[in-house]
This record gives structure tokens, sequence and C-alpha cells, in this order.
């Protein structure tokens, strides 16, 4: 992750294995990393983070960060408050898709355009929250 | 998909799914072609990050069934988190050796991998079928 010094905001995502939402919580958190918000984010590796990355839990201590989780069982947003703190926000893939008109999602490995393009409204959330984060930065 | 905690026994797969590099997602998509294609009937895979939560399904299942955890980079933290767990591990390998095998292979995308990440993969994959074959014939 390396030394970080100016205004930044650590994304961490579930990447959960078992579901499809697990794949978009992890395309939308790369898609804001990338091509969103490229200046303004890091990403925190959520295994590195559990098994102990002292980085990485210093990190989302002394930084704002946004949790995206692909399920309600919230496995970022718990592992972040339990080592770090409180995020600044989660984001919820199951949620977002309740305001969808229930999109026909692809297998967990290939995504297909109607789960891409659920991915990228995921991605777009993640970058409003950045940019209210920063709003409120002190 | 919702994790099978039926009685059958069967290989757990678990990849680290790191997300800062290619090697996580790669680890990820071995263990997508291993579950879902080469040896769908006698592996599953689980979340990684459900399992360190504490997850009590979770850990009844990488403690009951062997585990294979398939590891990105040298910090290996699969590894580590199902060790933490208390699985029953009983192999782990490394995209990082796959790679030292394969090194005209450049992986560089991260989100959606390029040919030569997905090439990465297959290979990688054979090698954990290798591993599921050896655990079965065990049994």
């Amino acid at each position: 992750m390396g030394e970080v010094q100016e205004k930044k905001v650590g994304i961490i995502s579930c990447s959960g294995e078992d579901c499809v939402e697990g794949t978009i919580s992890r395309v939308a958190t790369r898609q804001a990393l990338g091509k969103l918000r490229p200046n303004e984010t890091v990403t925190i590796c959520l295994p590195l983070f559990l098994a102990g990355g002292r980085e990485e839990r210093e990190f989302a201590r002394d930084y704002p960060t946004i949790t995206v989780d692909g399920c309600d069982k919230m496995c970022a947003k718990v592992a972040t408050e339990r080592y770090s703190g409180k995020p600044a926000s989660s984001i919820v893939v199951t949620d977002v898709l309740k305001n969808l008109h229930c999109p026909k999602l692809s297998s967990r490995r290939k995504l297909n355009n109607e789960t891409l393009a659920v991915a990228e409204k995921v991605a777009e959330k993640i970058a409003e929250e950045v940019d209210e984060v920063l709003r409120h930065w002190v | 998909m919702k994790m099978d905690t039926t009685n059958q026994k069967k290989v757990i797969i678990i990849p680290c799914s790191g997300i800062g590099k290619a090697f996580g997602s790669i680890s990820r998509d071995a263990t997508f072609e291993v579950t879902e294609n080469l040896r769908k009937d006698n592996t599953q895979t689980l979340c990684l990050a459900l399992l360190v939560s504490g997850d009590e399904d979770s850990k009844r299942l990488v403690r009951d069934n062997k585990c294979i955890t398939v590891d990105g980079c040298p910090l290996q933290c699969a590894e580590k988190n199902v060790k933490l767990a208390g699985g029953n591990l009983t192999g782990s390998l490394r995209v990082v050796d796959t790679y030292k095998e394969n090194r005209h292979l450049k992986p560089r995308s991260i989100t959606f991998l390029d040919p030569d990440g997905q090439q990465m993969a297959l290979k990688l994959a054979e090698k954990i079928a290798e591993k599921v074959d050896g655990l079965l014939e065990d049994q």
C-alpha cells in the first residue's frame, strides 16, 4: 500500500467468493479506483487486513474508509469496525439491487451486461460517497 | 450460489482474491474454474471474509472438509486466515509459483483478466484439480 500523505479515501471491498454480489463489489471498487476517482482513493486488500496487515489497519484507522459489501452479512464493514474503526460510509450491493428493476444477474465469474451495469451503478455510488467524504474533510 | 453445508464431503478451495494485483484475480478465477468446471462435483469455495468474521457455518465447513488455499502473493493471507479459523488445511498453492513456471505470461489487468491472466488461471486451475484428485484418492 505504501506511504500515504495526501487526502485519500480507502475503499474496502468484501470480494465475496460465494455469490455474484461479491464479484460486483470487487469490480465496482476497481472501477472507482481506476476510472472514477483514481487520485482520491486507494484500496485495502481485505484478506491482508484480516490476516493482521499492520499498514492496512493503520491506514483504515487514520484515514476515512468506505466499505463495499456484496450482502447483508457485511464482512468488510464488520472487519473494518473490529480492527480499525467505523467506516465513513458503507455500501451493500444487495441494497443497491433493491432499487433496480430485478436485473438478471450472471454467474460470479463472467459478468453479463446487466450485471456489469449494476457494478457501474455501485461504482458511481462509491464515487459519490468519496466526494462526500472529501467535502467534509477537515 | 449458496454455501453447501450438507454432509457430503468436498474439498474446499479458498482463494485470497486480493484486489490490488492481477495475481489476486488469478487466484479467484482459477478457483472458479475448478469449482464450476474441472471438479465441480467434488469441490466448492466459500467467502474468505465471512470465514474470518467468525461465521459458524463457514468454520464448520473448513474444519470438517479438506481445504486448499490459493494465494496471489507470498504473504499467503488465505492460508493464514484458514489456519486461524482452525481449518483442515491440506494444500496450499501460490500464483507466484505458477508465474515462475510460465514467465512468458505477463498478466497485468486486475478487474478483468487479460489473455495472459486467463491462461495463467487455467494453468493454476489444473494444478489445483490435480491436488484435489490426490486428496480424493486418499479418502
